[in-house]
């Protein structure tokens, strides 16, 4: 589907942020390639959400600069979407949300629609396309939101928090969305500071602590020996921010 | 007292026997002030998204300018667009004084502001709460505009309809570039102030009745369209 041209590697090189001259994040160096999902955890305040802001262009850094390896193979559609902790839907229905970002994309209509169709199937939303989409639970809004940024076909899926106001059943469903998109070939950039899910989800760990970026690495080693002190306390519940 | 109740009587008549003066004083009115709207409609309402979404310097100013334009004394708009028309005026030469196209052009001037204003804040609100998202898509401030208009929809159509409510009370404004000429630039308003005057009360009662109908239905259409926009909504 996508031209062997990739985006992939990101890299963030001595990326920092600060607002109002309060330092959010520092000195951040990471590598995302493609593969399974990388999640970023750490505690409150760490700069988690910022970071992913950082790498989807919605904030400027301050200090170093986010670069990718190359232009988007597909040139109209956006190499890299986002999906926040509260789903933002537009007041239409369930299918013109999906098909939004497309239709700005510039492609025709009909693959619009159908592009969409087969992202809302994806998530099981297919038998709710003509409904209003703000009258959704939480749960399936967080999913409408997942469809529609999947239904991009993004290299990289920037996922903010997203069963973070949710409840343990829409949890699990969005949990397994977001592994059925990474098995897809998106390469899926999530932060969270739910421990489990991080166990559950990730291939690759990112770890914050106040603004610094302290270990990447794969998930079994991360989990097994965290290589920092802050992580190993991270892990045990005793580090709250 | 007896008078009153006997100008009521006949204004009832006129009302129900459909008097064809009445209608057709009630149907100019009409026109008039809907196309008004309308122009109004295609300058204001995306004026007001962009002014919901760009951030520029002197924002500010504009919008107290604009803010301020709404209390724009229809009698000003009136005497501002009878000067540009009139024989001497630097539009002149299109003979539009005195005509329902002046009075249009008249009320459109008037109301633009209004629904540009209201436009303005009510979309305001719509655009921080989609902003990120927007951003997150690549959307800038022009093409969010179309964006905002049409989400923004039912309750751009309440704008409308207090701009057509501004629109179609309004005297000063269609009595002095209309000239009030019965059966050519006479509408409701001014039918009223005439015949008041002269003493037909009546037909200004009649006249009275038929403009608070319509203005009662406007805010009934409002207010249905603010009941159907929550329930889809929510």
């Amino acid at each position: 589907m996508r031209a062997p041209a990739t985006a992939l590697p990101l890299r963030a090189e001595h990326l920092g942020f600060a607002a109002g001259g309060v330092p959010i994040l520092q000195d951040v160096c990471l590598v995302i390639e493609a593969g399974p999902p990388l999640l970023v955890i750490g505690p409150n305040g760490a700069g988690k959400s910022v970071l992913l802001r950082l790498l989807h262009g919605l904030l400027r850094p301050t200090a170093g600069r986010v670069v990718w390896a190359a232009e988007p193979g597909q040139p109209r559609l956006p190499r890299d979407a986002m999906v926040f902790q509260r789903p933002v839907l537009l007041r239409r229905s369930v299918l013109a949300n999906a098909a939004y970002p497309l239709r700005l994309a510039g492609l025709p209509r009909t693959e619009c629609l159908g592009r969409a169709r087969a992202a809302l199937e994806r998530v099981g939303l297919a038998d709710l396309a003509d409904r209003p989409a703000r009258r959704l639970s939480g749960g399936e809004q967080q999913r409408l939101a997942l469809a529609r940024a999947a239904a991009l076909g993004p290299e990289v899926l920037f996922l903010d928090e997203p069963t973070a106001s949710l409840d343990p059943a829409a949890t699990r469903a969005v949990e397994a969305i977001v592994a059925d998109i990474a098995a897809r070939g998106t390469k899926v950039v999530m932060t969270t500071h739910d421990l489990s899910q991080a166990r559950r989800l990730a291939g690759e760990v990112a770890f914050l602590h106040r603004g610094r970026l302290r270990v990447q690495a794969p998930a079994a080693a991360f989990f097994a020996n965290p290589a920092a002190p802050e992580a190993t306390a991270f892990l045990r519940g005793e580090l709250v921010w | 007292m007896q008078d009153l109740s006997a100008a009521f009587a006949a204004a009832m008549g006129l009302v129900t026997a459909g008097d064809p003066a009445l209608a057709d004083i009630v149907a100019l009115s009409l026109q008039v002030s809907l196309t008004a709207v309308a122009l109004a409609a295609l300058v204001g309402l995306p004026l007001g998204a962009l002014l919901a979404v760009a951030r520029f310097p002197g924002r500010g100013a504009v919008l107290v300018a604009l803010n301020a334009l709404m209390g724009l004394p229809p009698v000003v708009a009136g005497l501002l667009i009878y000067l540009l028309l009139s024989r001497s005026g630097p539009l002149g030469m299109l003979g539009l004084l005195f005509t329902p196209a002046a009075m249009v052009i008249a009320q459109a001037v008037l109301i633009a502001p209004i629904l540009a204003a209201l436009s303005r804040q009510v979309l305001e609100g719509l655009w921080e709460e989609y902003a990120e998202q927007l951003r997150s898509f690549g959307v800038g401030a022009w093409r969010a505009v179309p964006t905002l208009l049409w989400d923004g929809r039912f309750a751009l159509l309440t704008v409308l309809l207090a701009g057509f409510g501004r629109a179609s009370a309004e005297v000063g404004a269609v009595m002095i570039v209309g000239g009030n000429i019965e059966g050519y630039t006479r509408v409701m308003t001014t039918a009223i102030a005439l015949e008041t005057s002269k003493g037909d009360l009546p037909l200004a009662l009649a006249l009275g009745l038929v403009l608070m109908a319509i203005v009662l239905t406007v805010n009934a259409a409002a207010q249905l369209v603010r009941e159907a926009a929550s329930r889809w909504a929510g």
